[in-house]
């Protein structure tokens, strides 16, 4: 197999800590210039997949190429990746350039050009006036900066981010975020970043891979993951509000739960036939169709308002569909009364059904 | 009208407000024995120790301001009892008890002083040196993520359980001549191995810091290994992703880091060091002739056993300064800068 066309490569990965497996059989490859966003619950293994990407733990199987280079058993520093810690990982005692150069001056760069990267960090993140200060006198945003200009010195392909924008507020972790986003439209360079904020990836990502248990459960476009997950794992886990679930049968094309029957027109299934079985049916709360369009919807109910949340933007509305709580996302300009009984229509299309056993996407 | 109602109701309280001396009086009141015990025991009883070092002391303090007759006028009285004549002496008074800097003077030109000194110099530059590299070395070996550290770390710790007589005894007997190393060894078969530190007056300083690190190392690692966990674990992959070497990371970026507990140390090792007393009692009461003599046990000496007193404080007020020249500049420095900063 050529190599060559991917910026990193994971083959078969297994880590185990004793008998507990971390990772397993794992297989990733990452094109140039990439932004690969690893999502998922703590826990999942993907702060660990990134520390085997960087050389810090040891898979227990598997290789790992990065540009076409077996790296498996070499030292993080001869990776040519750059690093960017949860916690900056920043050297207290030396100033932000000490911090930048520290690295470079270890390996005995000529001072020119520790200079020239330097000067090139500092302007595309914007810290020369903070050159000769202390982490310690910076704020978290600026550490972060600093932390993210300590990889760009370095000079490589291959960016590693590890949670960067954690222990920030949530305003400014919108701010960096743009700015991280910004950084990889300017460099270019293949970017791994693990976060379990699913905004953060669905933003910043060229594609997701949300993980679980050690695997990875969806790799896609944030499109493909937020409109066609393939399991419900994936289903639950990205979208807020959370996404709708109805068990019932599935018969003759329709998803059939009680007396509530919804023909299946439109949706692509994965299968040419698809049997009939016992399924799950979700439906994002924002795919649920109400006012003056719920005419045009091919599947339409009446349902009992019973609780309403009211968020600014949106309003979320909670009814009963089939006897079982459902939500609904409606604009939040909506004049709503609780007891009102409002007809919504659904879409098959937009909807996702999975198989009830293996939680498969059909 | 609620307005108003707050507005009587914090005016009373105003009102109410107790005199400053009486605020917080279960705490101020709780705070009483503490303050006592410094003002007698720590400022107190130093001062006593400086004044009176000054005197003429010996056994027992002399009373500062003892009479001697500097002018006597003899007045002739009749005795009642049988009617002769007797003179009454109408004495001037002096103050004699104080001999200026006398017992400095005497302590300065006492070999064994000057000894005890050379000897505090070197067992404490060498047990400074040895306790934090040791302790560093010892912590950072245990920090690779050792199989049994646990168990390392207590076997290395145990020793400062042990009193500082029964440590001192224990390395006596290592380091005799007659059943310790040396014997070992020459029932090894080596007939002319000589290791007798403590019967030869160059080494025997050596002999003691042996002892004095062996039980005071432990501590010292138990610090620095807490230091070391303290830091936190992205720094270290940090430095590995950047391609620096272990042992540079240690010097360059955990040691600066860890300065509270180099600090801790510190203070904890010299404490050690000017007070060093009973292993030298136990492992050589300060021979073989003097040459194993410290100045707290010629403190001891001179107080207890030559029952000089003045002496002792003289010694000891000298020892206090000693400190005290070491300790304030340096406070000065490390605490003075920062509510500049």
């Amino acid at each position: 197999m050529n190599t060559n066309n991917f910026s990193v490569q994971i083959k078969d990965l297994d880590l185990a800590f004793g008998p507990v497996k971390v990772l397993r059989s794992l297989d990733l490859d990452i094109n140039h210039g990439e932004f690969l966003v690893l999502l998922g619950s703590s826990g999942c293994g993907k702060s660990t997949l990134l520390n085997c990407i960087a050389g810090l733990l040891e898979p227990t199987d598997g290789q790992i190429f990065i540009n076409g280079e077996n790296v498996t058993w070499k030292e993080p520093s001869e990776r040519g990746i750059g690093m960017v810690f949860q916690s900056y990982a920043l050297y207290p005692q030396m100033t932000v350039e000490g911090n930048l150069t520290f690295g470079l001056r270890n390996a005995r760069m000529p001072k020119a050009e520790i200079q020239k990267r330097v000067a090139r960090a500092a302007e595309i993140l914007q810290i020369e006036p903070l050159l000769q200060r202390k982490p310690g006198a910076l704020s978290g945003g600026q550490r972060q900066r600093v932390a993210s200009g300590r990889a760009l010195v370095r000079d490589v392909d291959v960016f590693l981010f590890d949670e960067p924008l954690s222990n920030l507020d949530a305003k400014l972790r919108a701010d960096l975020r743009v700015e991280i986003k910004r950084l990889h439209e300017q460099l270019q360079n293949t970017m791994i970043y693990v976060t379990h904020d699913q905004i953060e990836a669905m933003t910043l990502a060229d594609r997701i891979a949300i993980m679980k248990g050690g695997n990875i459960m969806q790799l896609g476009t944030p499109h493909e993951i937020y409109n066609k997950p393939l399991n419900k794992y994936v289903a639950d886990f990205i979208g807020s509000p959370s996404m709708n679930f109805l068990d019932g049968e599935f018969k003759g094309g329709a998803f059939v739960k009680g007396d509530v029957r919804l023909p299946m027109k439109g949706y692509e299934f994965q299968a040419a036939q698809t049997p009939d079985q016992a399924v799950t049916i979700g439906i994002r709360p924002e795919h649920v169709i109400t006012g003056e369009l719920v005419a045009n919807a091919p599947v339409k109910m009446e349902a009992k308002v019973e609780l309403i949340e009211p968020m600014g933007s949106d309003t979320l509305v909670w009814v009963r569909v089939a006897g079982e709580p459902f939500r609904i996302r409606v604009d939040g300009q909506t004049q709503l009364r609780n007891r009102e009984t409002l007809t919504i229509g659904i879409d098959p299309a937009r909807a996702s059904l999975f198989a009830r056993e293996s939680e498969v996407r059909l | 009208m609620t307005v108003a109602d707050t507005g009587t109701a914090s005016a009373t309280r105003v009102h109410r407000r107790r005199p400053r001396i009486l605020r917080n009086l279960a705490s101020k009141t709780a705070s009483i024995p503490m303050v006592a015990t410094v003002l007698v025991i720590f400022i107190g009883c130093t001062l006593w120790t400086v004044i009176y070092s000054f005197t003429k002391s010996r056994l027992l303090p002399v009373p500062l301001f003892e009479t001697m007759p500097l002018f006597s006028i003899p007045v002739p009285h009749l005795l009642a009892s049988d009617g002769s004549w007797d003179f009454t002496l109408i004495t001037g008074l002096k103050s004699s008890s104080f001999v200026g800097t006398d017992q400095y003077d005497r302590l300065w030109g006492t070999r064994r002083w000057i000894v005890s000194i050379g000897n505090l110099g070197i067992y404490g530059l060498c047990s400074m040196t040895f306790s934090l590299v040791i302790g560093f070395t010892l912590a950072a070996l245990l920090d690779r993520k050792i199989r049994f550290e646990n168990a390392f770390r207590t076997i290395i710790l145990y020793p400062f359980a042990l009193s500082f007589i029964v440590t001192g005894l224990v390395w006596q007997w290592i380091l005799n001549p007659n059943f310790g190393i040396q014997k070992v060894v020459r029932d090894l078969g080596f007939e002319n191995f000589v290791f007798d530190p403590l019967y030869n007056d160059k080494y025997v300083v050596y002999g003691i810091l042996i002892a004095g690190l062996w039980q005071g190392t432990g501590l010292v690692m138990c610090l620095m290994l807490a230091g070391i966990r303290g830091i936190d674990e992205d720094i270290w992959k940090a430095s590995r992703v950047e391609g620096i070497p272990v042992w540079k990371t240690y010097v360059m970026i955990v040691i600066p880091m860890m300065r509270p507990v180099f600090v801790t140390s510190v203070v904890i090792i010299g404490a050690g060091i000017v007070k060093v007393y009973d292993l030298v009692v136990a492992q050589t009461s300060g021979g073989p002739g003097i040459s194993s003599q410290m100045p707290a046990l010629y403190v001891m000496d001179k107080m207890f056993k030559d029952q000089n007193l003045a002496q002792g404080f003289a010694a000891s007020t000298v020892m206090l300064m000693t400190v005290a020249i070491i300790l304030i500049p340096w406070a000065y420095f490390e605490f003075g800068r920062k509510k500049n900063v």
